[in-house]
C-alpha cells in the first residue's frame, strides 16, 4: 500500500501548509510592524517587548487578554460558521446589538427569577435576538437571490440606529445622562472568574473583568465545530457551501439551509451579549461594541474559517489589543500602530494564504490522479 | 523539401510530486499524417502535449522539429515553428466575429493604428473555402454551434500558419454528423500535407481517421501500431493492460410491472419555452428505455422533470403506482430513484468533499447514516470501505478528496453510490460522457446488472453505440417530442441518426407504442415479484 501511504503524508503536508500560512503571515505583519517602529525612530524590540509583556507580564494581563478575546470569538464564529454556507455575513455588527439589546430588555424584567433559569434564559435571548436579525437577509437571500453582503451591511445601520433609539427614549436608566440602561437582574448576571481560579491557587485579581461568559465562548467554538462536522445539517450546510447545485441533486433542500446557517451564525454573534451585557457592564450601553462585530471577519479569516482556527485567532487578537494598551501608556509609539499591525496581518493572511494555495492547487492540477497502480 | 518525420521526441519524461506523467516517452509522428494518441483519462497524453506546445518543460528528454533540436521556452516558440493547438475547451471571445476571433492577436495592420478587417476577413473566407469549413466571417461567436466554434479554432491555428495542428480530445463535444464533418475537414487538411495529432479515447473514431497510432498507459508507450492492421480490442487491452470487455453482453429483457409512466408531460426550458412537449413514456421493472437524441432536444429537462428537479408544466409522472410530479428532489429519491447526472462535478459530486462523505450523498440524511440529526461517521467510513471494495475505487482511501479522483473514477463512485440505495428506477444521463474505457465498462455492466435485478433504468446519451448496446428499447427525442419509439434490435444507427437531426420525421416515421410488455389491461404494480432478490416496486 505504498501509494496510500504517500497520498497520506502528501494530505499531511497540505494540512501543515494550511496551519503554516497564519504563522508566517502573523511573523511577516511583526517584521513590517517592526519596520514602521523604526521609521517612526523607535526601537522594535522594545515597542515588541513592552508589547508582550503588556499581554503576558502578569496574571492580571491574561485574564484581560482573555477577556478581550472573548467578544471576537463569538463575532469571529459568526463569520467563519456563515462562510461554510458560502455566505459572507458582514451583519454581525448588527447582530450582536440586537442579540444584546434583547438580552438587556429581558434581563431587567427578571427580578425574583433564580440564577439556574435566568442565565439561561438569557443566554438564550441574545442568541435569539442575533439569530433573528440574520434570518432577514438569510430569507431574502434565499427567497429572492439579493445578495445577503449589502443586506446584512444596510441591518447593521438599522440596529445601530434602532437600539440606540430604544435605548435613549425607552430604556435610558434614570437620571443619568450615559445612554445606557439600568443593570439587569442580579440573577442573571454571570460570574466573573476570579474567585474560582484563586481557588485553585491563580491569582487572578477580583478587579479583572474575565467572566463565566469566556466559558461560553469554548462551548461555542466545540458547537460550531460539532454542527458542522458531525450533524446532517452540518454536512448539509457544507454541501451548499460547496457545491449547491449538487446539493440540490442529493435532495437537500438549499433554500431552508441557507436561512438556518444565516440564522445560526447570528445566534453566535448575538452571544456577544453573554459577554459585554451579562458578564461586563451588566447593562446595555449604547454604541458599546466599537467594531467587535467587523473584527469578526478578520478572526474569521486569520482562523481560515474553522472554529479552532477562530479560537486561536480571537486569542491572538485579544494579545494585540491588551499589549496595544502598554506600548500606548509607555512609549510613544500611538496605539493605533496595533491597528496597523492588525490590519497588515489581515492582508498578509489573506495574500500568503492565496500563494499557498495555488501553489498547492498547481501541483495538484498537474496530477490529476493517483497513479493506479496495482499494489502487491 | 520537408524531413519525412515532422515531431521526433525521444525520452520524454515529467515528474510530479505524487505521479510520473511522462515516463521516457518516444514519439515519432510523420510529415503529412494524422497520428492519433489514444490512453485512459491520466496515461500522460495531455502532459506530452503540453511538453510540445512549449507549456511544460519536461525533465529530461529531446524534441526535433522537421530534422532541427526543439526547446520552446513557451507556447509562442511552439507557435513559432508551427505547431497549432486546438484545444479542449475553445478560447474565443463571444461577442466577437468569427474575422475578429481568428486575426486576435496577431491582426492585418493598415497603417500604424488600423486593424485591415478586409484583409482578415479574405484571409478567413480563403481557409475556411479551401478546406470546406464553410464559416462566416462576420457571424458572432455566440451564434455558432458547438461544431461551428471548433472550426474556428482551426482556422485560427491555419491562419497563424501551423505545419503541424494538435487536436485535444476534439470529438467529445460534437454530435454524430459534426464528427463526420470534422474528420472530411481533417482528411482535407491531410491532403494539403499537414501533418495531425488527434488525442482521443475513442477507438472507433480512431480507426476510422488515424494512420498511425500511439497508445499510452500510466505515462509510458504501450505501442505504436498502424490503424489499417489494428483491431479496437487490441487497441483496448494495450490501453488498459487487460482484456475489456468493449460490448455489454445481455440476455433478453425479462420486463415486469410497470415501474415509470410518464404521460402528457411538459416542461419549461430555461428560455421559458416548452422544452420537454407532450411526452409519454412506460418503463418496466428489468427494462433499459434509451433515449436517443442530440443534446439539447429537452432530454436534460426531461430528466430534471422525473428527478424532481425541475417542475412540470403538464402532465403526470407516477412512479410504481404512485404520483411523484412535482415532488421534492428529496421526496422523489426518497421514492428510490436514483440519478446518475449528466454532469458529475456540477451536480453528481461535492469536490471538496471526502470520498467517503460523496458515497453518502442524498442518502446522508436516512438511517443508519444519520439519526436523530447526527451523522454517524464512522458509519459513513464502514459504508464507503465495503463500496470502495466492491466497486475498485482508486484511490482506495475513503477520505481522499473527491476532486482527486479521476474523470473514471468519478463516475464510478457515482454510480456505485446510487446503485447502492437499491433504486426502483434508475435515471442514467450520459453516464459515460468523457471517462476512459474501464469505467464505460464499469458502467455498464452495472446498469445491466441493476436491470437485472430487477430496476427500470431510463437511459439518456448522446452516444448512439451505447444506446444500441443497452438498450431493450428506444425512444428518439427530436425537438422537445418522442418522434419514435423502436424495440432494441428493430433499429440501425442510420435510421436513428436520421431522426435525431429531424430527418424521417413527419413522413410517417413509426410512433411505435409498441413495448413489449403485456398490454393486457394494465395491471396496477406491485403484484409480489416470483424470484426473490429482486429490487421492484
Amino acid at each position: 500500500m505504498l501509494s496510500d501511504r504517500k497520498t497520506g503524508s502528501w494530505r499531511g503536508f497540505v494540512r501543515v501548509a494550511g496551519l503554516l500560512s497564519p504563522i508566517i503571515a502573523v511573523a511577516a505583519a511583526l517584521l513590517v510592524g517592526g519596520i514602521v517602529v523604526l521609521a517612526i525612530g523607535e526601537s522594535p524590540i522594545r515597542i515588541y517587548s513592552i508589547l508582550f509583556r503588556g499581554a503576558f507580564g502578569s496574571v492580571d494581563s491574561v485574564g484581560y487578554v482573555l477577556f478581550n478575546a472573548c467578544p471576537l470569538i463569538f463575532t469571529g464564529l459568526a463569520v467563519a460558521f456563515a462562510f461554510r454556507a458560502g455566505l459572507f455575513n458582514i451583519g454581525g455588527e448588527g447582530q450582536l446589538y440586537v442579540g444584546s439589546f434583547a438580552c438587556a430588555w429581558v434581563g431587567l424584567r427578571l427580578g425574583g427569577v433564580p440564577a439556574a433559569l435566568a442565565v439561561p434564559a438569557l443566554v438564550l435571548v441574545s442568541a435569539a435576538g442575533g439569530a433573528a436579525w440574520a434570518a432577514i437577509p438569510g430569507y431574502l437571500k434565499a427567497k429572492f437571490g439579493v445578495h445577503e453582503v449589502i443586506n446584512t451591511i444596510m441591518l447593521n445601520f438599522i440596529a445601530v440606529g434602532l437600539t440606540s433609539y430604544l435605548v435613549i427614549n425607552l430604556l435610558k436608566e434614570p437620571g443619568q445622562m450615559t445612554p445606557q440602561t439600568a443593570e439587569i437582574a442580579v440573577s442573571g448576571q454571570l460570574p466573573r472568574l476570579a474567585g474560582a481560579l484563586q481557588s485553585v491557587g491563580i491569582p487572578l485579581p477580583d478587579a479583572n473583568p474575565l467572566n463565566a461568559s469566556f466559558l461560553i465562548a469554548l462551548g461555542a467554538v466545540w458547537l460550531a465545530w460539532f454542527i458542522l462536522r458531525r450533524t446532517t445539517l452540518g454536512y448539509e450546510i457544507r454541501a451548499v457551501g460547496h457545491n449547491a447545485s449538487a446539493a440540490e441533486y442529493a435532495g437537500i433542500n438549499v433554500r431552508r439551509t441557507l436561512v438556518l446557517a444565516m440564522m445560526i451564525s447570528g445566534a453566535f454573534a448575538g452571544l456577544v451579549a453573554s459577554n459585554e451585557v451579562m458578564g461586563f457592564r451588566h447593562r446595555y450601553l449604547d454604541n458599546f461594541s466599537s467594531q467587535i462585530g467587523f473584527m469578526g471577519i478578520a478572526v474569521a479569516l486569520l482562523g481560515k474559517n474553522t472554529p479552532v482556527g477562530v479560537l486561536l485567532a480571537a486569542l491572538l487578537f485579544g494579545v494585540l489589543n491588551t499589549g496595544a494598551l502598554e506600548v500606548d501608556v509607555f512609549t510613544d509609539v500611538p496605539r493605533e500602530l496595533i491597528l496597523v499591525l492588525q490590519a497588515v496581518t489581515i492582508i498578509l493572511v489573506v495574500a500568503v494564504n492565496e500563494v499557498l494555495t495555488r501553489r498547492l492547487r498547481e501541483r495538484e492540477a498537474a496530477t490529476p490522479a493517483v497513479p493506479a497502480k496495482e499494489t502487491s | 523539401m520537408s524531413d519525412p518525420v515532422a515531431i521526433e521526441m525521444r525520452g520524454i519524461t515529467k515528474r510530479y510530486p505524487r505521479v510520473t506523467a511522462n515516463d521516457g516517452v518516444d514519439l515519432s509522428v510523420r510529415t503529412g499524417e494524422i497520428h492519433a494518441i489514444i490512453g485512459e483519462n491520466g496515461a500522460g497524453k495531455s502532459t506530452l502535449m503540453k511538453v510540445l506546445y512549449g507549456l511544460v518543460a519536461p525533465d529530461s528528454g529531446e524534441m526535433i522539429l522537421s530534422g532541427a533540436p526543439f526547446r520552446p521556452s513557451g507556447p509562442r516558440d511552439a507557435i513559432r515553428a508551427g505547431i497549432g493547438m486546438v484545444h479542449q475547451h475553445f478560447m474565443l471571445v463571444d461577442t466577437l466575429s468569427v474575422a475578429e476571433n481568428v486575426i486576435l492577436g496577431d491582426e492585418p495592420r493598415r497603417g500604424y493604428l488600423l486593424v485591415d478587417s478586409d484583409a482578415s476577413r479574405r484571409r478567413v473566407e480563403d481557409l475556411s473555402r479551401d478546406y470546406g469549413l464553410e464559416l462566416d466571417p462576420d457571424e458572432k461567436i455566440e451564434n455558432l454551434s458547438v461544431g461551428l466554434e471548433q472550426r474556428v479554432e482551426i482556422v485560427k491555428v491555419l491562419y497563424r500558419g501551423a505545419s503541424i495542428l494538435v487536436l485535444d480530445e476534439p470529438t467529445g463535444v460534437l454530435t454524430p454528423s459534426e464528427v463526420r464533418d470534422l474528420f472530411n475537414i481533417l482528411r482535407a487538411l491531410r491532403e494539403s500535407g499537414r501533418t495531425i495529432v488527434f488525442i482521443t479515447h475513442k477507438l472507433d473514431e480512431v480507426l476510422e481517421l488515424a494512420d498511425r497510432i500511439t497508445v499510452m498507459r500510466d505515462g509510458k508507450v504501450t505501442g505504436v501500431v498502424d490503424a489499417a492492421s489494428t483491431t479496437e480490442a487490441e487497441l483496448a487491452h494495450m490501453m488498459v493492460g487487460r482484456e475489456v470487455l468493449l460490448r455489454v453482453s445481455k440476455s433478453p429483457a425479462a420486463p415486469g410491472d410497470t415501474v415509470l409512466d410518464v404521460r402528457g408531460l411538459t416542461v419549461m426550458g430555461r428560455k421559458r419555452t416548452e422544452a420537454v412537449k407532450d411526452v409519454s413514456l412506460r418503463i418496466c421493472s428489468g427494462e433499459i428505455l434509451g433515449i436517443a437524441g442530440v443534446q439539447g432536444n429537452g432530454q436534460t429537462e426531461l430528466v430534471e422533470a422525473v428527478t424532481g428537479l425541475r417542475e412540470a408544466a403538464g402532465g403526470t409522472i407516477t412512479l410504481c403506482g404512485r404520483d411523484i410530479t412535482s415532488l421534492s428532489p428529496r421526496r422523489v429519491r426518497d421514492s428510490r430513484v436514483a440519478h446518475i447526472p449528466e454532469d458529475r462535478q456540477e451536480r453528481g459530486l461535492v469536490l471538496s468533499f471526502t470520498v467517503a462523505e460523496n458515497l453518502v450523498f442524498g442518502r446522508h440524511h436516512l438511517r443508519p447514516n444519520s439519526s436523530r440529526g447526527i451523522l454517524d461517521s464512522r458509519q459513513v467510513e464502514q459504508r464507503a470501505r465495503e463500496l470502495i471494495d466492491e466497486n475498485d475505487l482508486r484511490p482506495g482511501d475513503p477520505d481522499a478528496l473527491a476532486a482527486s479522483l479521476s474523470g473514471g473514477n468519478q463516475q464510478k463512485l457515482i454510480v456505485a453510490r446510487e446503485l447502492d440505495g437499491r433504486p426502483a428506477l434508475l435515471v442514467a444521463s450520459q453516464p459515460t460522457r468523457g471517462v476512459d474505457v474501464g469505467a464505460i465498462e464499469f458502467v455498464h455492466r452495472s446498469l445491466i446488472a441493476l436491470r437485472d435485478a430487477g430496476a427500470a433504468v431510463l437511459l439518456v446519451s448522446a452516444e448512439l453505440t451505447e444506446i444500441m448496446a443497452l438498450s431493450d428499447r428506444i425512444a428518439v427525442m427530436y425537438g422537445g417530442e418522442v418522434v419514435a419509439e423502436f424495440d432494441g434490435g428493430g433499429v440501425t444507427e442510420d435510421e436513428l441518426g436520421l431522426l435525431m437531426t429531424g430527418g424521417g420525421h413527419g413522413d410517417g416515421a413509426p410512433v411505435a407504442a409498441a413495448s413489449p410488455v403485456d398490454s393486457d389491461g394494465g395491471s396496477p404494480a406491485g403484484t409480489a415479484d416470483p424470484d426473490g432478490g429482486r429490487v421492484t416496486c
